[in-house]
């Protein structure tokens, strides 16, 4: 009798908090979707924001978030991948490899405007790489890798034994076990992690101030030559970013409609990035349903 | 008895500093099952899983002695492990089909063997699933997930999986165990077919099972293969003091 009262209290508790959690992210998400929403339209999306003028755009921006992005992924992910894969299943246990997984976990909890600091230092000075796309990507790529390990490497070795030894008890290699039994199984939760840290990604300014840099050329959107200045897709040019885009106009924007620009904005970037968590779990269970031919 | 499978000398397995099995010799015949018995943490999944090495994954693990099979010792640094357990199927308690189709669980080692030929796939899924009994029962839903299946029927998918890479000797552990007594007696009238073209090595908590499948008994008791005969002199007549007792269930 006591012990179910308890137990129900111990539940009451723990919905209360939820329905709390859930309901600060609710009034959160709906004052910034409420401020913002109204705002958007394809001209927002797609013109050149001003700095005196009302009527400015977030185009250029928010191209350069994707084109970040996607910059970044490409070189985080093989390398997380391939080091999530040696550290589940290769690496020994010993103090080399726990070393390693210290030094993935202080990374991963760095403060990210240390690591814009130390790309700063690292990417945009000693390898002369200034502010650019690249340094940006490099810089967000420190902080992104050790999650990306840590996700892989949970994934695979969640993986349930049985099937590992299922695989090579068949006689197939260890990694044709790997890539073909445990990679799959593990997907969905690689998927998922990828587009997380993804949407991290997408949010961050504070490491991208000093590494990708406050500020784009002027973008000439028919020139797809990524050796010219003016490209989009030129990854050694400085590009200013959706969130450091809103952290300039909040703090210094000079056009009159400059509290609208930061709501549309903002709004945008929470859409983006929700639409990444739901498509995270919707493509990783497709995906998996698909591997698995489940129905 | 035919022909000698395979057989180990002086088998010895350590984790760490503690030895699981005690210096196991035992011989095999090809075309006969052979019960491994004995009380629970007595070592027999240990000596199982060294005959394909599939200890090796296991940290901290050493193995000491010599397992032959057409005449060479596998238990060596220099084995090419992958080749090995291709000739050794294996099959656990729990069944462990992939999550994939039926159809792809069974055609997955051969592709991997080198077979490409869609017709020659067909007719090795068909093949093993006729020898698992399993053909009627699913060869409708090929490619539906192998999930799908029941407890017994996913276990008998996974022989029919270990069987495609045409091994000569299965190891099982336990693979009854969490079967229903129709799904068990499906898994025991396969061994007895099986036999006729495999040696079989099976693990087994249930005494009548062993009486029933196997040609001859190992008992082990903490690591040690206590007494080795055939199956019909262990359950009628054993030589030691041990096995009668734990056959007739006065310990275990
Ligand atoms: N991975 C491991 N690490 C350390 N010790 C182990 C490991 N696996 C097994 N052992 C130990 O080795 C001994 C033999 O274990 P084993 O699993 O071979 O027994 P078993 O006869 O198969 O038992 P059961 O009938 O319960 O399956 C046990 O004492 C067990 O605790
Ligand atoms: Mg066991």
């Amino acid at each position: 009798m006591k012990a179910k009262t308890a137990d129900r209290i111990a539940i009451a508790v723990i919905v209360a908090i939820a329905c709390l959690i859930m309901a600060v992210l609710a009034a959160l998400l709906g004052y910034l979707l409420f401020r913002g929403v109204s705002h958007i339209s394809l001209h927002f999306l797609t013109s050149e924001p001003e700095t005196i003028k009302t009527g400015g755009g977030i185009g250029p921006p928010l191209f350069n978030s994707i084109f970040l992005l996607v910059l970044t992924m490409i070189i985080t992910v093989p390398l997380g991948l391939g080091a999530g894969i040696y550290m589940s299943e290769y690496a020994r246990a010993n103090r080399v490899t726990d070393f390693i997984r210290l030094v993935i976990e202080v990374l991963s909890s760095f403060p990210s405007i240390v690591v814009g600091l130390f790309g700063l230092l690292v990417f945009v000075q000693f390898f002369h790489l200034k502010y650019s796309l690249i340094s940006g990507a490099l810089a967000l790529t420190v902080f992104n890798l050790p999650l990306m390990v840590r996700i892989t490497e949970q994934a695979i070795r969640g993986v349930p034994r049985e099937q590992k030894e299922a695989g090579l008890a068949l006689g197939l290699s260890h990694w044709k076990t790997i890539r073909s039994v445990m990679l799959p199984m593990g997907f969905p939760n690689i998927m998922t992690g990828t587009i997380l840290a993804a949407g991290r990604v997408f949010g961050e300014a504070a490491a991208l101030l000093f590494t990708a840099g406050m500020s784009s050329p002027r973008l000439n959107f028919s020139d797809w030559n990524p050796t010219h200045l003016s490209s989009p897709l030129n990854p050694f040019r400085p590009a200013e970013t959706l969130a450091v885009h809103i952290w300039k106009i909040n703090s210094e924007g000079l056009a009159p409609d400059a509290p609208e620009i930061a709501a549309g904005a903002s709004a945008v970037l929470i859409i983006i990035v929700l639409l990444f968590n739901f498509g995270a779990r919707w493509l990783g269970r497709a995906i998996y349903r698909k591997f698995t031919a489940t129905k | 008895m035919s022909e000698t499978a395979f057989y180990t000398k002086d088998l010895s397995v350590f984790y760490g500093e503690k030895q699981a099995i005690k210096k196991i010799s035992m011989d095999f015949a090809a075309r006969e099952v052979i019960a491994l018995i004995g009380p629970s943490g007595c070592g027999k999944s240990t000596f199982l899983r060294s005959l394909n090495r599939m200890n090796d994954l296991i940290a901290g693990v050493r193995i000491e002695g010599e397992i032959w099979i057409g005449g060479r010792n596998i238990n060596h640094p220099g084995t090419d492990v992958v080749r090995l357990r291709q000739n050794i199927g294996m099959v656990w308690q729990r069944a462990n089909p992939f999550h994939k189709s039926i159809y792809e669980n069974i055609v997955f080692g051969p592709r991997y063997h080198g077979i490409r030929d869609k017709r020659k796939l067909d007719e090795i899924v068909e093949r093993c699933l006729r020898k698992t009994a399993l053909w009627d029962e699913v060869k409708d839903r090929l490619n539906g997930s192998a999930l799908a299946l029941s407890g017994g029927q996913q276990q008998r998918l996974c022989i029919a999986r270990s069987l495609a890479v045409q091994p000569s000797i299965l190891l099982m552990d336990e693979p009854a165990s969490a079967l229903d007594p129709v799904s068990t007696a499906k898994i025991e009238e396969l061994i007895a077919e099986l036999k006729k073209e495999y040696c079989i090595v099976i693990v087994t908590h249930n005494m009548y099972q062993a009486a029933r499948v196997s040609d001859r008994t190992g008992f082990f008791l903490m690591g040690d293969l206590v007494e080795y005969d055939n199956t019909q002199k262990i359950f009628t007549n054993p030589s030691n003091r041990s096995t009668d007792d734990y056959i007739s269930g006065r310990f275990g």
